[in-house]
């Protein structure tokens, strides 16, 4: 019993960290309605930015507040040089790009910063009152963030005017224009939250697994999973189908299957839910009139 | 007399395609200016060409004295200009009352938009028992009065109404002209409206212009128009 409190929790912990890379692909698909399949390899490159500055004597937080900025604007930048001309393209144009994305940023961390694996800190000291034995206090706290970053954008994009302003962005540019709303910069508002939100997922993973150029190409892909078993358009599905994914991976790798099948299995189970219910567990149906 | 708008030489494009050749214009202060025409006669690309959306345009639009016509969609929205485009612009996944709220957006003071809605739920009292309802569930109907709702949010200084009768059962129809009526009385806001029902509008508006394949080829008083024989007989069908 003791055994499987403790693989279960491993699995949330896991977990938290897919829902948050999973938060920010919501965040993109919100503001867009495009999957940012470049996603993981930004959070580990913002990664790198927090460990090159720590390695030059900055204090943690103040390294952490900095990336964040930092990741911000790279991403919002990217919005408005890369994706933007490509607002008219076919939806598999954009896919392509984000791909390249993906590859530069994974090649270009390893030419600056190498392929050799870093330890990276934790802000959550070992011994803290929080830890235990079934759950390290780094753990704890990587759900904490993941929690807390899900109240404040479920608290933005619904309860705030330019939340809503996004949202409507998305949906329908031309009658945002009509509003008044400036749709270009929507985007990248959009864009640059979730660099923000990749930039933590990162660094709250990189203590766990060590910092290098692969970190998270194994996590984009339960993250993905995530994303869309709780629902694409819902910040809080995703952080729901993050966990859901984190600990149904760790159970069925545990008792059913065995590390090798672990993912097929996962997937499998993604597609059951999928053919149910194809917004997702908390997604929305949108109907229209025909 | 200075008018509210003013539109002088107004040309517009879609790619190679031109659709207005020079089209001069005028809506007064406080009155409902109608615009008809056959189909293709540029009556909506007139609208759009007003607000720079989704067509290319050049020529001067002045609105309350100021020039806009450099402006971008967003701007001149925000300088209170209400569109209501074609096919109701509705935010699909969004809930009636999250539609009513973003025609709040561009406004600069946020006080006043609790009351605002509330008047527009005055007018539309359909709109109240739909407020949390997925505006992509209302009915035609419902979600005309939601446009000019969403519209009216924003304080507009000139609505610019396209085609509000399309679609709609003829009961709805004379329900939200009546309305409009309204709200021109009420809220005083200057409308342009566009319309293929040529005995709708004229019964609306105050002064009308005939377009014909880009052109004003009448204009005048709608009186005057009613009466016009060639107006009679191609659009009112007397």
């Amino acid at each position: 019993m003791n055994e499987f409190l403790h693989q279960l929790l491993a699995g949330l912990a896991t977990g938290g960290i897919y829902a948050s890379v999973a938060l920010a692909l919501v965040m993109i698909y919100q503001a867009t309605h495009h999957i940012n399949f470049a996603q993981g390899e930004m959070a580990m490159f913002s990664t790198f930015i927090a460990w090159t500055l720590i390695q030059a004597g900055f204090p943690y937080w103040g390294a952490f507040a900095i990336t964040v900025v930092l990741s911000f604007v790279v991403a919002a930048a990217i919005e408005f040089a890369v994706i933007r001309p490509m607002h008219n393209a076919p939806v598999l144009s954009v896919v392509v790009v984000f791909i390249g994305l993906l590859v530069i940023f994974h090649s270009l961390a390893g030419f600056l910063f190498g392929y050799t694996i870093k330890p990276f800190p934790s802000p959550f000291p070992a011994d803290a009152w929080y830890g235990g034995s079934l759950m390290s206090a780094h753990e704890v706290g990587a759900i904490v963030v993941a929690l807390g970053m899900v109240s404040l954008l479920f608290m933005f994009l619904r309860l705030t005017p330019l939340g809503l302003a996004m949202r409507a962005a998305a949906q329908n540019a031309a009658s945002s224009r009509l509003v008044g709303i400036n749709v270009g910069r929507m985007l990248m508002l959009g864009w640059g939250l979730a660099g923000a939100i990749g930039a933590v997922a990162g660094m709250m993973v990189a203590p766990v697994v060590f910092l290098d150029p692969n970190m998270m190409t194994g996590v984009l892909l339960y993250a993905f999973a995530g994303a869309l078993i709780g629902g694409i358009d819902n910040p809080i599905g995703a952080v729901l189908g993050g966990f859901i994914v984190g600990v149904l991976e760790n159970l069925l790798g545990t008792y059913v299957v065995g590390t090798e099948l672990k993912l097929s299995v996962a997937l499998v189970l993604i597609i059951a839910v999928l053919i149910v219910k194809p917004s997702g567990l908390l997604g929305k149906t949108i109907v229209t009139r025909v | 007399m200075t008018h509210l708008l003013e539109v002088r030489g107004l040309h517009a494009r879609y790619g190679a395609t031109q659709v207005l050749k020079g089209l001069d214009l005028d809506v007064a202060e406080g009155q409902v200016t109608a615009l008809l025409g056959a189909n293709g006669a540029g009556k909506t690309t007139t609208l759009r060409a007003l607000c720079r959306f989704m067509v290319q345009a050049s020529g001067s639009v002045t609105l309350a004295g100021e020039r806009i016509d450099g402006r971008s969609t967003e701007q001149i929205a925000q300088l209170g200009v209400g569109h209501v485009p074609d096919g109701r612009g509705t935010f699909m996944g969004l809930s009636t009352e999250e539609n009513l709220q973003l025609g709040a957006y561009a406004r600069r003071t946020r006080s006043g938009v609790a009351d605002d809605m509330e008047r527009i739920y005055g007018y539309f009292p359909r709109l109240r028992e739909r407020a949390t309802q997925q505006a992509g569930t209302l009915s035609g109907g419902e979600q005309q009065m939601l446009a000019i709702g969403r519209a009216l949010m924003g304080r507009p200084r000139l609505l610019l109404l396209d085609e509000p009768s399309f679609g709609l059962a003829p009961l709805i129809v004379k329900d939200i002209f009546s309305i409009m009526k309204r709200i021109n009385r009420e809220e005083k806001v200057s409308i342009l409206l566009v319309e293929q029902n040529a005995k709708l509008a004229l019964d609306l508006a105050d002064t009308a212009y005939l377009l014909e394949t880009g052109r004003v080829v009448l204009s005048g008083p709608s009186a005057d128009m009613r009466r016009n024989d060639a107006v009679r007989r191609a659009y009112l069908g007397e």
